[in-house]
């Protein structure tokens, strides 16, 4: 159980309320550094809701997020560790490192490719345009810090096969491109945590083959965990090393893809009742 | 006290016409997500037609009845100016509709611009006085030697406000009309599905809003007995700032604010300073997007991520 | 939402019933344009109300003048009706035919070949008006209008960072442009100091006052920000009216020192410029040289604004147009990096309101009201949000075109010798402000060029552009 020994993401007691309503009640979690984790749950089980308050888009009503770089990382604070609760939006991405996509694809639309992945790479830029004052007069780091980030752009969109259109609007491009941009445009951010809310919505059985394969890849050749929230259960069951189930803002189940598979507890809680339909989804499930 | 009660009496015949506009600006607002710049204006034509018809009426057909003559000058201001409303939202709006966010805005501006020089043109620059119409006065007390009135003009003001917000709270709550309103605030696209004719329901509100406008004008007219081309600016931008306080969208919350922001308007003339007594006005439309942008009755925006 | 189907809906091309014949259907619709020209014209214009020697109020009838307005419409209407049906019928072949309409390569080349040709006529422009003019004196109006037009095309630059690349909406731009010339005024007029040193201050201190009006209001989003800065655009003119001790009012701030060439006065005598130079006295050279002035200005914001987009700090205000939740998500610290844009443009609204202080030699609060600001934006937003040539087309458009009325003798000829067509300028403003919007909602150039670009640059669509939600 690499998350128990190692884990980059440490969330305990979460409470979210929104006036009455209570969208995430004592949630508390662990998501493994090196780990590809799976939120699952029915539709308005929370998890979206959980994405916001790690992505600092909510501040929770409740609870504790504790983000750990490894020792020796790039850390900002003494121990790398990094209270994500505390933490003004736009630093979650800056100094704790976490990126995230969204649920409806939010790419700058207007502009090209390319400048979406330059965009991500703002504050590395930024610092080298020495606060646009040396970035004004052209002088040569700058350049050099550019012509640094055009390559990890074209590194990244080599990746995802989006090479060729690089210079077309972002918002030309069809929806399963428009996807595997988006988690690049996540990556050129250097991320230690990238949280994918339903990458896998609405692609066609090749691209999310595709897909699986790219997050393997962030995994493996890149040092991220992954955290994603995925109704597809194929994404889930072939690539997850954790899955964490949840049901109205509470959790329900928690461990390897098997596990989750074999819990009857989370079959009936997730797909309902009924006992035909259980075997019928059980039976999809192992397929 | 002898001062305060009266600055009462005042801030509320001002509010109420403020009140009267904010209703037009929160209606589209809601309706449209549009801030209908141009209200402020139509407020000030409809009171060139209302002071045109009242001289029409009185001078060249010899009606002598006062009260008869303004009762007619209200219905025709209302009638006309609504037609100004359907008008302008057929041609500067409408064509806009859907499309980019500044240009409904832009075209607003314009008919702004358009209207106040028109009827300079039309009207010439001077402002127009008339003597005033009814000035009948009950002196509710007095002490000190400061009496405290309450004028007939003002009681023809509140009556006739309260009177046509009942009537227009009976349109917008009870009646079909009402509900293709909500419906289309809620969604457009849903409700032109279920079968509302959603531009037919976006002129509808277009044409009460420019009617309360015309009787704001009309009661604008009857109470300073002054009108001028430019008087659509500032009382827009108060009426505007009343509709924010009470919380945009919000109907009894465009009444409450007029009436606070003509009570705050005459307090603040009598009790600090007259000159900065639009400063006051533009302030507190500051304060309160800034610090409570869903006003008073609002209800408050949910950032969807 | 132009495509929102209406209930029951009709399948296309079927069961419709024939339309009527197209100049039945247009004069029907002229009638009723008419019609509701006739209603609109009961009674304010068919009644003039003017203050007799007795004060009292007369009505004065004006059938003639309503005749005429309804038949006017009924004409444009008619003319419309037409024009509107040779254009879908126009299309509906080219869409037959598969031809797309070849209209952003079109911009492209107006965009290729204007630019060079409007710097051009830019730069040489005193000298062919006073060609045309027939020497440097006459062409003073001339010089004057291209003066004037060049402050709104550098305004309008100025304004195109905050609304056009930021995509946040300012109505108020005004106070930024009334704080530059205040600046000057009063450091001239109380410390003496000269405009060289005033113009950078000028614009520091514009740019300061942007930073400290935005950091309240910069979260707010769309109209509430517009409105907002209406607000404060509309107080600072207010204070200046009433802080009778500082400004001197409502009455204005007047002899204002003139610009000097770089500390050579333009006078006549040892000591001004024409005897430096060795020419012989004239008025217009402090004229000219402000139009030189001006152009410079204005240039120099252009390629402060080129140069910053195509650095990080442009590229977000892009972005943050584009999506502002998508920006925080990536580390972008959304409130500073609209603060910049806000101070910035803010910031080259203040060197043009020095500007306007030592060319008008006297400052007062009614040249900074609203409609200043809504000319500014107008000019923004009609150019094409974001597009720097559709900018100086709108400007000069917006702000020239008006101008053109008092050169309309002729129709003192057609209305009598009272008409005065200059009078219908701001009427004519209004109406060209909406009628360009409904025509062209996205400005006159609504293509964006990308920043930068691996292979080649094209354009963008506008319809792809976002135009920013705060």
């Amino acid at each position: 159980m690499r998350w128990e020994k190692d884990p980059i993401l440490h969330v305990e007691h979460l409470k979210m309320r929104f006036g009455g309503l209570v969208a995430v009640n004592d949630l508390s979690f662990k998501v493994g550094r090196g780990d590809i984790t799976a939120l699952i749950g029915p539709n308005g089980a929370g998890k979206t809701t959980v994405f916001n308050c790690i992505t600092g888009f909510y501040k929770p009503s409740e609870g504790m997020l504790t983000l750990r770089h490894k020792a020796g990382d790039r850390a900002g604070s003494d121990d790398g560790s990094f209270l994500l609760e505390r933490l003004p939006g736009h630093r979650i991405s800056q100094d704790a490192r976490v990126a995230r996509t969204f649920q409806n694809i939010r790419l700058f639309s207007g502009m090209t490719v390319l400048e979406n992945l330059l965009v991500a790479q703002h504050n590395t830029l930024m610092q080298a345009s020495g606060f646009t004052i040396a970035g004004l007069f052209g002088l040569p780091s700058f350049r050099a810090a550019e012509r640094e980030a055009v390559d990890k752009a074209r590194h990244w969109l080599e990746k995802i096969n989006l090479i060729e259109r690089a210079d077309d609007p972002a918002g030309d491009l069809p929806y399963g491109d428009q996807r595997r941009l988006e988690i690049a445009r996540a990556m050129c951010t250097d991320p230690v945590l990238l949280c994918l809310d339903e990458p896998a919505a609405g692609l066609n059985p090749r691209e999310s083959q595709e897909l699986n394969n790219l997050l393997l890849s962030v995994r493996n050749d890149h040092n991220t965990a992954v955290l994603l929230i995925e109704h597809d259960m194929s994404v889930v069951m072939q690539i997850s090393d954790h899955v964490i189930v949840l049901d109205y803002g509470t959790k329900i189940a928690d461990g390897t893809p098997e596990e989750i598979r074999n819990d009857q507890r989370v079959i009936a809680a997730y797909l309902g009742v009924d006992d035909d339909e259980v075997e019928e989804v059980e039976a999809e499930v192992r397929a | 006290m002898e001062v305060f009660a009266q600055q009462l009496i005042n801030g509320l015949t001002l509010g109420s016409i403020y009140g009267l506009i904010a209703i037009g600006y929160t209606m589209v607002f809601g309706i449209i997500g549009m801030v209908n710049f141009a209200h402020g204006d139509v407020f000030m034509v409809s009171a060139f037609i209302a002071m045109i018809f009242f001289l029409l009426l009185t001078t060249w057909l010899g009606i002598a009845s006062i009260a008869l003559a303004l009762l007619l000058v209200l219905v025709l201001a209302m009638l006309m100016t609504a037609l100004w409303g359907w008008t302008l939202e057929r041609l500067a709006y409408r064509p806009l509709r859907g499309s980019f966010r500044l240009a409904p805005m832009i075209s607003a501006i314009g008919v702004a611009i358009f209207l106040a020089n028109f009827v300079q043109v039309s009207q010439g620059a001077r402002n127009k006085a008339v003597p005033p119409i009814v000035t009948d006065v009950i002196v509710l007390f007095e002490r000190n030697g400061y009496a405290v009135a309450l004028s007939y003009k003002q009681i023809i003001i509140m009556s006739v406000t309260a009177v046509l917000l009942t009537a227009f709270w009976f349109v917008v709550t009870r009646t079909s009309l009402g509900r293709a309103q909500r419906a289309c605030e809620q969604d457009r696209k849903m409700a032109a599905l279920l079968g509302i004719d959603v531009d037919r329901t976006i002129s509808l509100t277009f044409v009460l809003g420019a009617a309360l406008a015309a009787v704001a004008g009309t009661m604008f007219f009857l109470y300073y007995g002054v009108v001028g081309f430019t008087d659509g600016f500032i009382p827009g931008v108060k009426a505007f700032t009343a509709a924010v306080l009470g919380g945009i969208g919000s109907l009894p919350g465009a009444v409450l604010g007029g009436l606070i922001i003509g009570l705050v308007e005459t307090f603040w003339s009598a009790y600090f300073s007259i000159e900065y007594k639009d400063v006051a006005a533009f302030s507190i439309l500051a304060i309160v997007l800034i610090f409570m942008p869903s006003g008073i009755l609002g209800r408050p925006e949910v950032e969807k991520v | 939402m132009t495509s929102i189907p209406t209930f029951p809906a009709r399948p296309a091309g079927t069961n419709q019933p024939a339309p009527p014949p197209l100049l039945l259907h247009a004069l029907r619709e002229s009638a009723l344009a008419a019609l509701v020209m006739l209603g609109l014209s009961i009674p304010i214009l068919l009644f003039r109300t003017d203050q007799s020697a007795g004060q009292q109020l007369m009505l004065t009838p004006r059938i003639g003048l309503v005749a005429t307005m309804c038949a006017i419409i009924f004409a444009v209407r008619f003319v419309v009706c037409l024009y509107v049906a040779r254009r879908q019928s126009q299309r509906a072949a080219r869409q037959a035919a598969g031809v797309s309409a070849p209209q952003s390569k079109l911009a492209h080349y107006v965009v290729s070949v204007g630019v060079p040709l409007f710097l051009g006529i830019a730069v040489t422009y005193p000298l062919i008006s006073s060609m045309l003019a027939g020497g440097l004196n006459g062409a003073r109006y001339w010089i004057d209008l291209g003066i004037l037009i060049l402050t709104y095309v550098m305004l309008g630059w100025g304004l195109n960072i905050v609304v056009g690349l930021a995509g946040l909406l300012d109505l108020g731009y005004v106070a930024f442009y009334a704080v530059g010339a205040y600046t000057y005024a009063l450091l001239s007029t109380t410390y003496g100091l000269s405009f060289w040193i005033c113009l950078p201050l000028a614009g520091v201190l514009a740019a300061f006052w942007g930073i400290l009006l935005g950091f309240p209001v910069l979260r707010l989003r769309g109209d509430y920000l517009a409105i907002v800065t209406l607000a404060f655009g509309e107080i600072i003119r207010l204070v200046l009216i009433n802080w009778v001790e500082l400004t001197n009012g409502g009455a204005g701030i007047s002899s204002i020192p003139r610009a000097t060439f770089f500390g050579v006065p333009f006078e006549r005598g040892e000591n001004g410029f024409a005897a430096m130079f060795g020419l012989q006295f004239s008025a217009m050279h402090r004229i000219v040289f402000l139009y030189y002035l001006i152009l410079v200005l204005a240039l120099i914001t252009n390629a402060v604004t080129m140069r910053l987009r195509r650095l990080p700090v442009g590229r977000a205000w892009e972005a943050l147009r584009e999506d502002e939740i998508a920006c925080r998500s990536l580390g972008i610290n959304t409130r500073n990096t609209k603060l910049t844009a806000f101070s910035i443009g803010a910031g080259f609204g203040g060197l043009a309101g020095a500007f306007f202080a030592v060319r008008q030699g006297f400052v007062s609060p009614e040249s900074f009201n609203f409609l200043e600001s809504a000319i500014i934006l107008s000019v923004v937003v009609l150019g094409g949000m974001g597009s720097q040539f559709g900018v100086a087309i709108a400007a000069v458009v917006m702000v020239g075109g008006p101008e053109m009325l008092r050169h309309l003798a002729f129709t003192k000829a057609i209305f009598g010798p009272e008409f005065d067509p200059n009078e219908y300028r701001l009427l004519i403003f209004g109406l060209a402000m909406v009628v360009m919007m409904v025509w062209r909602p996205r400005g006159l150039i609504s293509h964006r060029n990308p920043s930068i670009a691996l292979k080649e640059r094209k354009a963008i669509s506008g319809s792809l552009v976002k135009e920013g939600h705060g």
